[in-house]
């Protein structure tokens, strides 16, 4: 375990028509770390998993993952913007779950899950099916593997979703509000698969939420974030029992209250 | 030189000529089309089942068939039974036959978009429903239609060539005259397909137009 | 109505013809119209800009003069058609510029999250276009894909007019010999007709079993 960061975000800029999402965002993350961002809406905490994700340019600033830059690379010694093969080639070390699922219709749940092991990292299909299987099981879908999304509920395709993305082994994990569109009653079994990924593996996960408890629960780190910045980013203890900056504070209050 | 610039410039003028022929054919045929649509469109709603079932079938009946034997039948069935139409007559009739199948598809998405709710404040205004249909309904349901209606008079602009197989002097077949008496028919028909192609296009603007003006709503045709 | 037996034959002959020309217009429309509608989406100009010709130049123009185009035009660049080659060539060309809207409608109304959940799993954009995006476009193209066949269809009744021996063609033929205009007309409406349900059937059937198989709800 070496001492630099897995994670090194400097300076992240970020707008949307004239509207500034991210404002020179800085962050270090550890390897195996297990961080929540939370956060009102707006606060550029969506943006930042999606530029982490690729899904979003950044307008400035620098990303490396393992001490390689993300949105540039060398050619001739000398630092150029990255071409679609130095993308897909860091894309591989980090993985996505996102709020709408975006599971694919047309696949069943072992086709969603297999999809991705088979056409990109070549597996064959036997084994992407393995893989494929086991991981279901870990999520407690082992009984499901042939069902279409539109026969899961929303739950379960969240579950789905979360092993479509370990599917492909990366080191990082990002969730983006993975059970913001969930009915309530269905939002404790996707949050159990994310504390037993928590508590069993040593992925780096990046988590932005609104289950307050959860995050004080499962997180080493705690980030606030508001208007674009990180505001205050301590242990969970420090941020939910005794906040620093007022903005937080507010927050907080007002969350938890609710 | 394969494409002979100047014999085309010089047949230019007989081709516009036959452009007003087939302006023409296409205005009226489109008149035609947009009142039997209508005919057609009550008659489905009928509250008598069997004239609606009728109706429903036959206007797929219609729209499912070819328009060049439509045309045929018309022009060669009506003088057997004592009507003797002109060809332009006859071709404009099917066109319009044809075509007001279409339309009736377009007004019936536009009707069935207006909110129930008018069909009730009519009701408890105690309209007729012929009051109802003219000062509630259709001021509502047809706008939207508009650029529906603009797309189908760009169709059957374009479908008006296969009057030239009963001798209308539109387009296609004056083409067809100039090259079978000069022996050149790539310049004439390089030349029609061209006035089709400028003029759908400009249509094409005036239907987006006609779009934003009137509201391109998501009719379920 | 009384048929000659001698002219059956032909009838069927020309049904024959008939069939022949909406299959093989149907496959160059289909091809053509997944080609031009994704090259109507592409991010290189030098894709783009043909796809929109020929989509325009085709749209635009009315199909019987195409059809009269290609056959008496063209052989002044040395080209000589037979009647059905350039019958199933610009039927589909025509068609498949059509088609060519309906593709790239149908894959622009492929959510947004499908091409981001195939970002993060690293597809290239063509895995991505082959696995996840036409998959789903072909269930909201098939019904206008079905009116379209159905155009096609009746569109083949042009080919008569360059002299090639369709349904329509063997139906003014069998007019002339039995001046029984009515019933020879009518019946050719009636032929065209059944074969039109037959291919809404066929699309319908497709289309519900595509969402029967991946359990979505609802049927057009």
């Amino acid at each position: 375990m070496s001492d630099a960061p897995m994670l090194s975000i400097k300076g992240l800029c970020k707008k949307f028509g004239s509207t500034e999402v991210l404002k020179s965002f800085d962050m270090d993350i550890q390897a195996g770390e297990k961080l929540s961002i939370i956060g009102p809406s707006g606060s550029g905490k969506s943006t930042f998993l999606r530029i982490l994700m690729t899904l979003e340019k950044p307008d400035a600033g620098s990303i490396e993952i393992e001490g390689e830059r993300l949105w540039h690379m060398k050619r001739n010694g000398v630092d150029v913007p990255a071409d679609r093969r130095h993308l897909k080639k860091m894309r591989s070390e980090i993985g996505m779950v996102f709020q709408h699922f975006n599971l694919f219709p047309h696949m069943t749940a072992l086709g969603n899950v297999s999809v991705a092991p088979r056409h990109v990292q070549k597996m064959s299909r036997a084994e992407a099916e393995d893989r494929g299987r086991q991981l279901l099981e870990r999520v407690g879908l082992g009984d499901k593997l042939d069902a279409y999304p539109a026969q899961l509920s929303g739950g379960q395709k969240q579950r789905v979703g979360i092993a479509r993305a370990l599917a492909l082994q990366p080191k990082v994990m990002l969730f983006d509000e993975v059970t913001s569109a969930l009915d309530p009653e269905l939002v404790g079994e996707v949050l159990n698969v994310l504390r037993e990924l928590a508590h069993e593996t040593d992925m780096t996960m990046i988590l932005v939420t609104h289950e307050m408890r959860f995050a004080q629960e499962i997180s080493d780190r705690v980030a606030f974030m508001d208007h674009g910045k990180v505001l205050e980013i301590d242990t969970p203890e420090k941020i939910f029992s005794d906040p620093k900056h007022p903005r937080t504070r507010e927050f907080l209050n007002a969350v938890l209250e609710s | 030189m394969i494409f002979d610039w100047a014999f085309a410039w010089s047949i230019l003028p007989q081709l516009l000529w036959a452009l007003r022929v087939t302006v023409y054919a296409t205005i009226l045929g489109m008149l035609l089309a947009s009142v039997l649509g209508l005919v057609w469109v009550l008659l489905r709603r009928s509250p008598f089942r069997p004239l609606a079932f009728v109706t429903h079938y036959w206007v797929e009946f219609i729209r499912s068939t070819p328009i060049l034997v439509q045309i045929y039948f018309l022009y060669y069935i009506l003088p057997e039974v004592g009507l003797r139409l002109s060809p332009m007559v006859a071709g404009i009739v099917a066109l319009g036959v044809h075509y007001s199948a279409y339309i009736a598809e377009v007004y019936r998405a536009g009707i069935e978009s207006v909110p129930k709710g008018q069909w009730e404040a009519a009701k408890a205004m105690n309209f007729t429903p012929a009051q109802t249909w003219r000062y509630v309904i259709l001021p509502q349901a047809l706008p939207p239609t508009i650029p529906a209606m603009g797309n189908y008079l760009v169709a059957m602009f374009k479908d008006t060539p296969m009057l030239s197989a009963i001798t209308v002097l539109e387009l296609l077949q004056t083409a067809k005259i100039i090259g079978s008496e000069s022996f050149r028919y790539l310049e004439p028909l390089t030349l029609v397909g061209g006035l089709f192609l400028l003029l759908s296009l400009v249509a094409a603007r005036g239907v987006r137009w006609a779009e934003q003006r009137f509201g391109a709503q998501e009719l379920r045709i | 109505m009384s048929i000659p037996t001698h002219l059956v034959a032909p009838i069927l002959e020309g049904l024959w013809v008939t069939l022949q020309l909406t299959l093989g217009g149907a496959v160059v429309a289909c091809v053509l119209a997944w080609v031009a509608g994704l090259g109507k989406l592409s991010a290189t100009r030098w894709v783009r800009w043909p796809a929109n010709v020929y989509v325009e130049v085709f749209r635009g123009t009315s199909a019987l003069v195409q059809l009269f185009w290609f056959f008496y035009g063209l052989p002044l660049f040395g080209v000589r058609l037979s009647p059905m080659t350039a019958g199933i060539l610009v039927l589909g060309l025509n068609i498949g510029a059509y088609g060519a809207e309906l593709v790239r409608g149908s894959i622009q109304s492929v959510s947004k999250g499908q091409y981001e959940a195939s970002t993060a799993l690293n597809f290239s954009p063509l895995q991505r276009l082959w696995l996840i995006i036409v998959p789903q476009a072909i269930i909201s193209i098939l019904p206008p894909a079905g009116n379209l066949l159905i155009e096609l269809l009746k569109s083949t009744a042009l080919v008569s007019l360059i002299t090639l021996g369709d349904l329509t063609f063997k139906g003014m033929i069998l007019r002339a010999e039995t001046l029984q205009t009515a019933q020879v007309f009518g019946m050719l409406l009636v032929i065209y007709f059944v074969i039109a349900q037959c291919l809404v059937f066929l699309v319908r059937r497709i289309e519900v079993r595509l969402k029967r198989g991946w359990h979505l709800e609802g049927t057009s």
